[in-house]
């Protein structure tokens, strides 16, 4: 049995790791669904399929130009790779999500975003091109200039135009590993969203939001911000180690996260946050906080999670957000922790998520209850203009999707091009009619 | 991380683009060795040569070797440039044993790889290395080679000639008082492709890098003979003493 990191669903699977493009060719010639797998971080159903092919024998670095920073690397090549080859020379990934547990095949399928989309946009904008082999063994190279349809239903799409063999990055030069920092506790969400327009010049910006508080405090929240900071700003501290991660041994008994447990937690995790400061932190800690607890998506139990991410527009999001907020505090579902981070324009892919406004991103247990939030918050994001990210997504209902992705049909028309007999599919895109 | 002050020279890596080779490759890069990769497929060698380079920031370049043709082995060996300070034989071969019972052409070709032409090219590394005076050969034989079972023996029969092998030529480079180090590496389990389709059991199965780590440990000390991971030293001695009347019934 195998699943996304949420450990909803689980799904039998064969797991076929190919390291040659021959391989990949007689995998290809099969003709049970297959998707593309890389570290399986995508959280719900996008990386599951009666046939899975792992990319994690093809993971080598193809060729660095050491005075711009492109890299071109295998689709298997972690962003853990790349910051232990490269961060010691002066450079790092442009974009990178929370965990660097993901390949740049995924980075790109899910056109993944970071902390500083509001600046610098999605991932798919620093890549300067791709190449893929299509249902039928044919490679080809796409990018914005290079057969563009294709790239744009490539990056964001999931997986599902063909098995992406490598991705030309352009790598952002960095004089040091370390981050300058700024902390600043909110006391409710329209400070924490004025916080927000006010610091849209960060270079990387993020709130943690405390779910459980409502009324009054509604999205009290800690904001951190931060630059890379200079190499004279770092002086005698050097690369900093990646920490030594702990681990989830096992899933963890139900009934661990219940209300106190967590009211316990978020109190104390607010309260330790300084009401404001400014501090060094080394790039393991700024961006990857939870990477230091390996498998802690065990922490749900067995029946695993859910994530939901949405975005609204700008202006619905001042109203759409404290009412989805509420609704969630009121349901009492057991998410306690809630991302916000204000994005920026929307980029290239026709299934792209990112798009001008506000992103929030939550943690749900699987169980009844939760499904029941999901599907009114459901009505409150397309009331608003919005929609849900495909790489946290076990659940979304077809018509939810549909009116959240306004670009689906040039999506159809390219895979009905490449893939007219459906070799790529995932139990999402079957759910999602995405065929 | 010890990037030594002195160029260390390139290592020569047979049968470059297996995964207990690749290993061992990136922690001699790691140590600031030059590498040619030598084998038959020359895109995935040169795959692996481009991956190593920019990982290392060392000298990668890749060769063409094959080792069932001998007779190409001298002329192979004098076109390596630079000359190799030290060389890692990991050609391989485990076969089909089932067909090599019934086909003779395979059997054949599991003695000609693991054994014949493991010989071929060593020979030529070992008089190069006679003539400098110095240099390192590295041989992966495997337990196998320790007592024929069943399930492998002309496998088996290979890897115990090359076994026999290395230790006559370590033998003889010894009562030579030359500075040529043979050292036998004798690999238990190892998670590779060659043993993907074999259920061998998890707590006796090393990762490639555990067994490049092991070698390169031995290349620092004085160790000549290695088993990979430590434990087969005693799993192998017990199934070594075991009388033949008793061993002939095992199922091992």
């Amino acid at each position: 049995m195998i699943s996304g990191w949420g450990n909803y669903p689980r799904t039998g699977a064969r797991l076929s790791a190919f390291c040659s493009l021959a391989e990949l060719r007689t995998l290809l010639a099969g003709d049970t669904p297959l998707i593309g797998r890389g570290l399986g971080r995508s959280y719900g159903d996008s990386a599951l399929a009666p046939t899975l092919l792992s990319t994690a024998c093809w993971n080598r670095l193809r060729s660095f130009d050491a005075d711009s920073g492109l890299l071109v690397g295998e689709a298997g090549v972690s962003l853990d790779d790349i910051i232990r080859v490269f961060m010691p020379r002066g450079w790092f990934p442009p974009v990178t999500p929370g965990t660097r547990f993901v390949t740049l095949g995924g980075a790109l399928a899910s056109d993944v975003h970071g902390k500083n989309h509001h600046c610098d946009g999605a991932f798919s904008a620093h890549v300067a091109w791709c190449r893929l082999m299509l249902a039928d063994g044919s490679i080809v190279r796409c990018s914005a200039q290079e057969n563009p349809e294709l790239f744009r239903a490539t990056v964001g799409g999931m997986g599902l135009t063909g098995i992406i063999l490598e991705v030309a990055l352009r790598l952002r030069r960095i004089e040091s590993a370390w981050i300058r920092q700024h902390t600043r506790r909110l006391p409710d969400l329209s400070s924490v969203m004025q916080a927000f327009e006010e610091a849209n010049d960060a270079s990387y910006s993020v709130a943690w939001i405390d779910c459980l508080q409502q009324g009054g405090s509604l999205g009290r929240s800690v904001l951190m911000t931060g630059e890379h900071a200079p190499a004279t700003a770092i002086a005698g501290l050097g690369q900093p180690r990646a920490p030594r991660a702990l681990g989830v041994p096992c899933n963890l008994p139900g009934w661990t996260l219940n209300g106190l447990s967590v009211r316990a937690f978020n109190a104390l995790y607010y309260r330790r946050a300084p009401r404001e400061r400014t501090e060094l932190a080394d790039i393991y800690r700024f961006f990857y906080p939870l990477d230091a607890i390996h498998h802690w998506n065990r922490i749900y139990g067995r029946r695993g999670f859910v994530q939901y991410q949405l975005v609204l527009p700008p202006e619905q999001g001042r109203a759409g957000l404290p009412a989805i907020l509420e609704a969630v505090a009121a349901a009492g579902q057991g998410c306690f922790l809630a991302v916000l981070k204000r994005m920026g324009p929307a980029g290239a892919g026709y299934l792209g998520f990112p798009r001008e406004g506000w992103t929030l991103a939550m943690d749900f247990p699987a169980r009844p209850g939760t499904f029941r939030l999901l599907d009114r918050l459901d009505r409150m994001v397309l009331e608003c203009g919005g929609r849900l990210y495909l790489t946290k997504d076990a659940r979304m209902p077809r018509e939810v999707f549909e009116a959240g992705y306004p670009e689906l049909d040039k999506f159809l028309a390219v895979k009905r091009e490449v893939d007219p007999h459906n070799r790529f599919a995932s139990l999402q895109s079957q759910r999602l009619g995405l065929t | 991380m010890t990037a030594s002050s002195t160029d260390p020279g390139h290592v020569l890596i047979l049968g470059g683009t297996s995964e207990i080779a690749l290993a061992i490759a990136a922690a001699l890069a790691r140590r600031g060795y030059g590498l040619i990769l030598a084998g038959r497929d020359a895109d995935a060698l040169q795959r692996e040569a481009a991956d190593l380079e920019i990982r290392h920031g060392v000298s990668v370049t890749t060769a063409s070797f094959d080792a069932l043709e001998p007779a190409t082995h001298p002329a192979f060996w004098q076109s390596l440039n630079p000359a190799p300070a030290g060389v890692v034989c990991a050609v391989g071969l485990l076969g089909d044993h089932g067909v090599a019972r019934t086909d003779f052409n395979h059997a054949r070709q599991l003695l000609d790889t693991n054994l014949v032409g493991c010989i071929s090219v060593l020979d030529q590394a070992a008089l190069a290395f006679e003539q400098r005076g110095e240099g390192f050969i590295i041989g992966i034989s495997s337990v196998a080679g320790d007592r024929g079972r069943a399930s492998n023996y002309y496998y088996g029969a290979a890897k115990a000639g090359f076994t026999a092998y290395l230790s006559g030529l370590r033998n003889h480079f010894a009562s030579n008082a030359s500075r040529v180090r043979v050292i036998t590496v004798k690999p238990g389990f190892v998670a590779t492709r060659m043993t993907a389709d074999h259920d061998t059991p998890a707590l006796l199965t090393a990762q490639p890098e555990q067994t490049a780590r092991d070698i390169l440990r031995a290349l620092d000390g004085r160790r000549d003979v290695i088993y990979s991971r430590w434990y087969w030293r005693w799993i192998m001695l017990i199934i070594r003493l075991l009388p033949e009347p008793v061993f002939k019934r095992t199922r091992l």
